[in-house]
């Protein structure tokens, strides 16, 4: 079947299998891969991407279901070269180690931000308890949250 | 990589749409709601459908309204938007308390009320809540919608009383003025399906249990329900003494096996420690006249 779907504003039209997941969509079709595929069981969280603005793991959606949608991934944070709040807050904080799960991590950081801009850190816990990170513990990506939320107007690139 | 096997797709633009989609198709066809317990199961094979028939277009099974003494809830409502519902909260605590501890937030973006009752996994949590509250689903075929109680609704794990070509469109639950409610789970880690759960709602009228309704999943209640302990409480008054002897009985009532979550008599202790938690919980939130 043909598909347009618009990721980060670009629409892109492929020719593909129903049975196609969204993640490979956006990794294969739409060529970018930030968007990371991990456990393909819905439980890491590092596929999470936004489908009409509402974060979604995208292991578990077909790329049919997103046809005629807007999908914004990892590359859509960063506006005209500089880096969105919650991207400067994970090189702020040191939010990462591998960086495996960071843009599952960021997406739901940003939507938490934008629905709730002074989480208090139970709340930033809560909102990523659906995603997996083996390396740093959570602490650092806590506070690159809350980085995030001192700091939403940012605009200085640091690194 | 998991991936499902080769699918057919298509989306039903109305129910009468989808209804006609599924005739077509008969059991080859799968209705598809959040997708986060049949795209799972298609990657492992345990579902292989030949099309899929995706009710994400169909707005008339969106919202959660009131109808006369009822709450009505679209069969694709999220379970984002029943934590988040004002209206609920209003009536039912236990939909909030429920939510909180179902999956995690992102999932709870895709997973709905529908796709829940209808998965009827024996650990599902809004199946709980469902029996707790003695509600009941609108089924429509092309002969028309019937309604059934959710208590009758469920055949056995993952088998439910909507035919070959229906759909579930709505589960509603009666409004009780005064009812406490609540729910409770204990999960291996955060987000995980419950090792056991209780939910229920009392509503104590003139010092004494006037209405009650219990539900529990993952250990084996039959319909996720505990009517002998209902039952013992209804003109009794809601002392400790009593509210526990009705736990014991909604304990009496479970058949846990033992597995990863654990072995029978932890489930057990579970099941009757959790029952009296909420019930104590309920009556004490019980705004009865
Ligand atoms: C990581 C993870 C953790 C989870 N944790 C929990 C948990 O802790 N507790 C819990 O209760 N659940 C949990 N779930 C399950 C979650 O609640 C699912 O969303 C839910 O079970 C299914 O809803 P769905 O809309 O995704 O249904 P789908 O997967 O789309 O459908 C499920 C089944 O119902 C059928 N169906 C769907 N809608 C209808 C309809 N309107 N009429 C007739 N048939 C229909 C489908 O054909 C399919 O057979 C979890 C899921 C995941 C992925
Ligand atoms: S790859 Fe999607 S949740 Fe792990
Ligand atoms: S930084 Fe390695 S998994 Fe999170």
């Amino acid at each position: 079947m043909e598909v347009t779907i618009t990721v980060n504003g670009t629409p892109v039209t492929s020719e593909i299998e129903p049975r196609k997941l969204l993640v490979h969509f956006v990794r294969e079709d739409a060529g970018l891969r930030g968007t990371h595929w991990g456990c393909d069981t819905s439980n890491c969280g590092t596929c999470v991407l936004w489908v009409d603005g509402s974060p979604v793991k995208s292991c578990t959606m077909l790329a049919a279901q997103a046809d005629g949608h807007e999908v914004t991934t990892v590359e859509g944070l960063e506006q005209g070269g500089v880096l969105d709040p919650i991207q400067q807050g994970f090189i702020e904080c040191h939010g990462l180690q591998c960086g495996f799960c960071t843009p599952g991590m960021m997406m739901t950081g940003r939507w938490l931000l934008d629905n709730n801009p002074n989480p208090s850190e139970a709340e930033i816990r809560d909102c990523i308890s659906g995603q997996i990170c083996r390396c740093t513990g959570y602490k650092n990506i806590v506070a690159s949250i809350q980085w995030a939320a001192e700091h939403p107007a940012t605009s200085e690139v640091t690194a | 990589m998991q991936t499902p096997a080769p699918v057919d797709y298509a989306r039903a633009t109305s129910v009468a749409d989808a209804i006609d989609l599924l005739e077509k198709h008969g059991d080859e066809a799968r209705l598809l709601a959040g997708g986060h317990s049949l795209l799972p199961m298609m990657k492992l094979r345990l579902a292989r459908p030949e099309i899929l028939i995706d009710l994400n277009d169909l707005d008339e099974l969106r919202g959660i309204r009131i109808e006369g003494e009822e709450i009505v809830i679209g069969a694709m409502v999220t379970h984002a938007e029943i934590l988040d519902s004002p209206v609920l909260a209003e009536h039912y605590a236990i939909f909030r308390e429920a939510e909180k501890v179902i999956a995690d937030p992102i999932v709870r973006n895709k997973g709905t009320i529908g796709g829940s009752m209808c998965q009827a996994d024996p650990s599902e949590d809004l199946s709980a809540v469902g029996s707790a509250l003695k509600g009941s689903v609108v089924i429509q075929g092309s002969g028309g919608k019937r309604t059934l109680a959710l208590r009758e609704f469920h055949e056995g794990p993952y088998e439910t009383k909507v035919g070959d070509a229906e759909i579930l469109i709505e589960v509603r639950f009666p409004i009780r003025p005064g009812a406490g409610s609540a729910y409770e789970k204990v999960e291996r880690r955060v987000g995980d399906w419950p090792v056991a759960s209780a939910g229920v709602f009392v509503v104590v009228s003139g010092g004494v249990v006037t209405d009650c309704g219990i539900g529990l999943t993952a250990i084996g209640a039959e319909h996720f329900c505990a009517p002998d302990a209902e039952a013992y409480l209804i003109g009794k008054a809601p002392t400790e003494e009593n509210l526990a002897a009705a736990a014991q009985l909604a304990a009496d009532a479970c058949t846990p096996y033992a597995d990863q979550r654990g072995p029978v008599d932890y489930k057990l202790h579970l099941a009757r420690e959790l029952t009296l938690r909420t019930l104590r919980k309920a009556a004490a939130s019980s705004q009865g006249a």
